[in-house]
């Protein structure tokens, strides 16, 4: 008994290690977060996986044990008891009860067993020589709730054992199974690491694509895995994600077929999140999803030459790819077809309490959020091995009227990305900006360039003829800096060579000669390309002072090539869990058992009433299996009932204290 | 003259009942398409509930068909449109979910100090106040739930959802069950004294649901996640919150009876008590103070250890002051007999709320007991009051020792309730051990 208490307090110290360790993580995390000395010493304890040691189980043994012990011990004797009416308690030991009271009034034998069947007692009459006697009770049941609730706990922990997998855990003690540790394909895994179909109890996760199918789940299991072979084929047709307005998720569902070994269709179906389907006794559940390998148009633009060529390849592969003459590796990552994102309040932040207390009413968010469409990351690695990070957003990004193309980059993957923003032509491509881009970062155009913007600023006054001659070196100039490194250069130019007291008035100079002879190079690479001149207007120029960043931000872009997500075949994945658990609806019956049981011992009281007759008076005694004011208020109800003599005098003795 | 324990059903518990299952009636026709089995079968277990409640308590026959009453006219007066909350009078300062709220946080502190005041003055008039205030804040409580529940379809009929899926919608269900058990105990014992340590543990949460709704606008209705769009939800979660509420009040009378029954203490162990209670005091003001050198993830930490400090300290002084409020209390037998079968209630609904989990981790993660860290706390809870139930039940133990387990108690459900939450998410959130 006391041994059972204290398992209580040592299983809820046991079960703390559990939470404060995170459990199951891949072992390496545990070997980095520890170092080698701790996590050896952790894991021999069993640290790792705490719930399933075998001090833990050992542990809920011996609760198991020690509740069965007391049930052997306390239940025949409680069984007695509830059969029993105590119809032959003695006088003296009935004066014992401390709920008692004798009174000389004498008491009809009819109005005792009309009292007790209106409260709902059951009992014997004993006659003695002199007396009789009423041995009353109710609430026996009270007694069965002992039964219930420790029964439970010894069910409980039986149904968890059957789905502990007792089986696999012994295999393994005895070196029959053990699990595979290495990443090796499917068909070299050894016999020895594969659990049959007909295995009683397992747990497992398998990740579909769409249009594929699995006979096998991986159960994890320490440092590797086990492959549970299945009685069926699982296929996942289709996957489907639905959105809330807001961005969050609304339904994650799939839609599968199930398929007997020889390809018959068992059963075909859609599986969400808390809406599992059962095939032969297995549970499938929504468990993950993500991208199953989708199909990729890419348009790879050179960014030295300005030529594109188009790309078809998958997400989640890596492949080689020659930029310029040079090697990288392309490393796709998971394509992500909706990108939400919260672009905080749309309001400003309340900053008085009348305002605070008006957001603090409404229960309606007004954020501002945005679907930023289909993107891609990708890893564009060198031949050195150094990689830079990218994503590439597919649909046009619009801002104020005008469109543009977000590319993100990073170059640590702890940083977050920086996006460089190109804007679009009015056919939404990139090609007027790479045109733009070519002939301004090519030094052997500057000087056509320079000399085409002097001849128009002349042309329109706003150059002399004695200063003709400057302003194209000038032209010159800017253009030369630019082209080697963007508005950094031209900073850095100004800050050596230019007083400070000057700096900003010749800085909005150049900027102006800059923007001019932006104008006459997209111009000529217009004329060139048979192309129309360019419009001179406002959406003109905006486009030109967009294309002057993206192309001075291209200078920090850290690889030759800029890569462009133009199309894609979306292949969605689902992953889901199997599970097969006999011991469920034991377990289930065991926490009925307990509710049952916890119900009968709280809220039913026994009581026994005993109520003796003889001529010398009456005698009422009342017991119950807890003593608390309820048992004082039902005994004055008895006695007031019962014996009202009695009942008048008490009064006059709280009266006259 | 009376010859039950119960006081009989009446004619009022009739009309009671047939109001109930009316409304019940009514719901079910209107919106019986909408749910599915299981969800008219909770409705159906509801209105039996309801109905048993109040007969069970009669107080509840005016209180529920009131808050019912006011919480349709606010549902009239939105009249479908969200909008009408900000515009419409009785709806802005009254009856919108958020004004409710805001009046249950204002009255409930009015009631702790009503409580407080009454239990120093031993003002029974005051203590009536203070009962009335704990009444209408309840009212309020439960009104804000109804008509959140209806402003959450007004925002879209997707994101409509019974208001007890975060951790803001359950604070205020929490105030509303541990203030409704606390007033039927109240009733049950005439003891009304103890509202002033009961009150703290809700103007504690009323507290917390403040700095919630302004610093991190927590109170702004969100769609349900896949995984929460279960029927289980709506009897797991309040379930739940009868037993935490139970817990609380438990606790509370445990610092109650400490207060109530004196303890023979020299005088140099109540100055060392009280010592002790200066020294984590300050520690606790040093960590609050400094805790904004501790970046990101220590900042909180060193919010939540100060705030244990400060109740560590507290509880350093009820020790100090054993039997101090005695002639200002209830008896200590009456504080241990609520104090106990609170914690009765609280466990019987606790395992059947962790039963619920279980049951619908089974559906929606593939399986009924994964010893995930909020599972495996609940368990600890409940080893936790199993163990203080045995010794009293088995062991006869009575007095200090369980009522400072109670207090106890109440750390680890609070730990289960939010710690978990705040520190077991991942490997990291903790440092490993």
């Amino acid at each position: 008994m006391r041994f059972a208490v204290s398992l209580l307090v040592v299983l809820a110290i046991a079960s703390v290690i559990g939470t404060v360790l995170k459990q199951n993580e891949p072992y390496n995390n545990y070997r980095i977060e520890f170092g080698e000395f701790w996590f050896q010493h952790f894991e021999a304890a069993g640290l790792f996986d705490v719930y399933h040691s075998a001090w833990f189980l050992l542990i809920l043994t011996f609760l198991v044990v020690s509740t069965s012990l007391c049930i052997w011990r306390h239940v025949p004797g409680m069984l007695r008891e509830m059969r029993s009416f105590r119809e032959r308690a003695t006088l003296s030991s009935l004066q014992r009860i401390s709920h008692h009271l004798e009174s000389p009034a004498p008491l009809a034998a009819e109005s005792v067993t009309a009292h007790l069947s209106a409260h709902g007692y059951r009992w014997r009459v004993r006659e003695g020589e002199d007396y009789t006697l009423y041995a009353a009770k109710k609430g026996s049941y009270q007694k069965l709730g002992y039964f219930f609730a420790h029964a439970a706990i010894v069910v409980i922990c039986l149904g968890g054992l059957m789905d502990g997998n007792l089986p696999l855990k012994l295999a393994e003690a005895f070196g029959v199974k053990h699990p595979e540790v290495r990443s090796i394909p499917l068909d070299q895994i050894p016999p020895a690491s594969r659990l049959q179909a007909d295995n009683l109890s397992f747990r497992g996760n398998v990740f579909l694509s769409e249009g594929s199918a699995a006979d096998v789940i991986f159960l994890n299991a320490g440092q590797g895995y086990f492959v549970q072979e299945l009685p069926f084929r699982l296929q996942l047709k289709a996957f489907h994600i639905e959105h809330y307005s807001t961005g969050q998720p609304k339904r994650f569902a799939s839609d599968i077929d199930v398929f007997d070994l020889n390809g018959k269709l068992l059963k075909s179906g859609t599986v969400e999140v808390n809406k599992p389907l059962i095939v032969d006794g297995v549970a499938i559940y929504q468990s993950s999803f993500g991208d199953g390998g989708s199909g990729l148009q890419l348009r790879v633009w050179d960014l030295a030459s300005s030529q594109a060529s188009a790309v078809a390849t998958r997400s989640q592969v890596s492949q080689d790819i020659s930029i310029a003459g040079k090697r990288y590796t392309l490393e796709l990552g998971d394509f992500r077809p909706i990108n939400i994102q919260n672009m905080g309040r749309t309001s400003a932040e309340p900053d008085n309490l009348q305002s605070a207390m008006a957001v603090a009413q409404s229960v309606k968010g007004d954020h501002n959020v945005r679907n930023f469409g289909p993107m891609q990351q990708f890893k564009l690695r060198d031949e050195t091995g150094q990689a830079i990070e990218y994503q590439s957003y597919m649909l046009p990004w619009q801002e104020d009227g005008a469109f543009y193309m977000l590319s993100g980059i990073r170059r640590e993957v702890s940083e977050s990305f920086g996006f460089v923003r190109i804007p679009l032509d009015s056919d939404n491509r990139l090609d007027t900006f790479m045109r733009l881009r070519a002939i301004l970062t090519d030094p052997a155009q500057h000087a056509v360039i320079a000399r085409q913007t002097t001849a128009k600023a002349f042309a329109a006054g706003g150059v002399s003829a004695s200063g003709r001659e400057q302003f194209e070196q000038i032209t010159l100039g800017v253009l030369e800096q630019f082209a080697r490194g963007g508005f950094p250069e031209i900073d850095r130019f100004l800050t050596e060579r230019v007083p400070e007291a000057q700096r900003n008035v010749v800085a909005q100079t150049y900027l102006k000669v800059l923007q001019g002879a932006t104008f006459e190079a997209l111009a000529i690479a217009n004329s060139r390309a048979g192309l129309p001149t360019p419009a001179e207007d406002a959406k003109a120029f905006r486009f030109n002072q967009d294309a002057l960043v993206a192309i001075s931000n291209l200078f920090d872009y850290g690889r030759p090539a800029l890569i462009q997500l133009e199309g894609f075949d979306e292949v969605k994945g689902s992953g889901f869990q199997l599970t097969r658990s006999p011991g469920k609806n034991v377990v289930y019956l065991g926490s009925l058992l307990l509710v049952l049981g916890i119900f009968c011992m709280f809220y039913i009281r026994e009581n026994r009433l005993w109520i003796r007759l003889s001529p010398q008076g009456t005698l009422l005694a009342l017991t119950s299996n807890r003593r608390t004011a309820d048992l004082d208020r039902e005994f004055d109800l008895h006695r007031a009932v019962l014996l009202p003599q009695t009942a008048a005098e008490q009064e006059q003795d709280k009266e006259t204290p | 003259m009376n010859h039950t324990l119960r006081t009989p059903i009446g004619r009022l518990d009739y009309a009671f009942a047939a109001l109930i299952l009316f409304a019940a009636a009514l719901t079910f026709k209107q919106y019986g398409n909408y749910l599915d089995y299981y969800e008219q079968g909770i409705l159906l277990g509801s209105a039996a509930g309801i109905v048993w409640l109040g007969w069970f308590w009669k107080p509840l026959r005016v209180f529920l068909p009131l808050c019912g009453l006011l919480a349709l006219g606010a549902i009239g007066l939105y009249d479908g449109a969200l909008a009408n909350g900000s515009s419409r009078f009785w709806l802005k300062y009254a009856l919108s979910s958020q004004s409710a709220v805001m009046w249950m946080c204002v009255l409930f502190f009015l009631a702790t100090l009503m409580y407080w005041v009454g239990l120093l003055r031993k003002s029974a008039t005051a203590l009536g106040v203070a009962s009335g205030l704990t009444w209408a804040a309840a009212a309020a409580a439960m009104i804000s739930k109804l008509v959140r529940w209806y402003e959450s379809y007004l925002i879209g009929a997707d994101v409509g959802h019974i208001p007890v899926s975060n951790l803001y919608e359950v604070f205020i269900l929490f105030c509303l069950i541990t203030a409704l058990m606390y007033l039927y105990y109240e009733a049950r014992y005439q003891a009304r004294s103890m509202g002033a340590f009961v009150l703290l543990v809700i103007s504690a949460a009323v507290g917390f649901i403040i700095w919630y709704t302004f610093d991190r606008q927590a109170h702004e209705i969100q769609p349900l996640i896949p995984a929460l769009q279960s029927w289980w939800m709506k009897i797991h979660v309040p379930a739940n919150f009868v037993g935490y509420g139970a817990f609380a009040m438990a606790a509370m009378l445990g610092v109650a009876w400490l207060l109530a029954e004196p303890a023979n203490q020299s005088s140099s162990q109540r100055r060392s008590l009280w010592l002790a209670a200066a020294l984590i005091a300050v520690l606790g003001l040093g960590l609050h103070l400094g805790a904004g050198a501790l970046g990101e993830t220590g900042a909180p930490r060193a919010m939540f250890a100060a705030k244990f400090a400060y109740c560590a300290a507290l509880l350093c002084v009820v020790a100090a002051n054993r039997g101090q409020l005695a002639s200002y209390l209830p008896a200590p037998a009456v504080l241990d007999e609520i104090s106990y079968k609170a914690i009765a209630v609280g466990f019987l609904f606790f395992t059947i709320a962790t039963i619920l989990g279980a049951m619908w981790a089974a559906d929606a993660w593939g399986g009924y007991w994964s010893w995930d860290p909020k599972e495996t706390w609940a368990l600890i809870v409940w080893l936790n009051y199993a163990t203080w139930l045995h010794m009293r039940l088995v062991k006869g133990w009575r007095g200090a020792t369980l009522a400072w387990w109670s207090v106890g108690g109440l750390f680890i459900t609070t730990f289960a309730f939010i710690g978990v939450n705040m520190f077991l998410s991942g490997l990291h959130s903790y440092g490993g051990l």
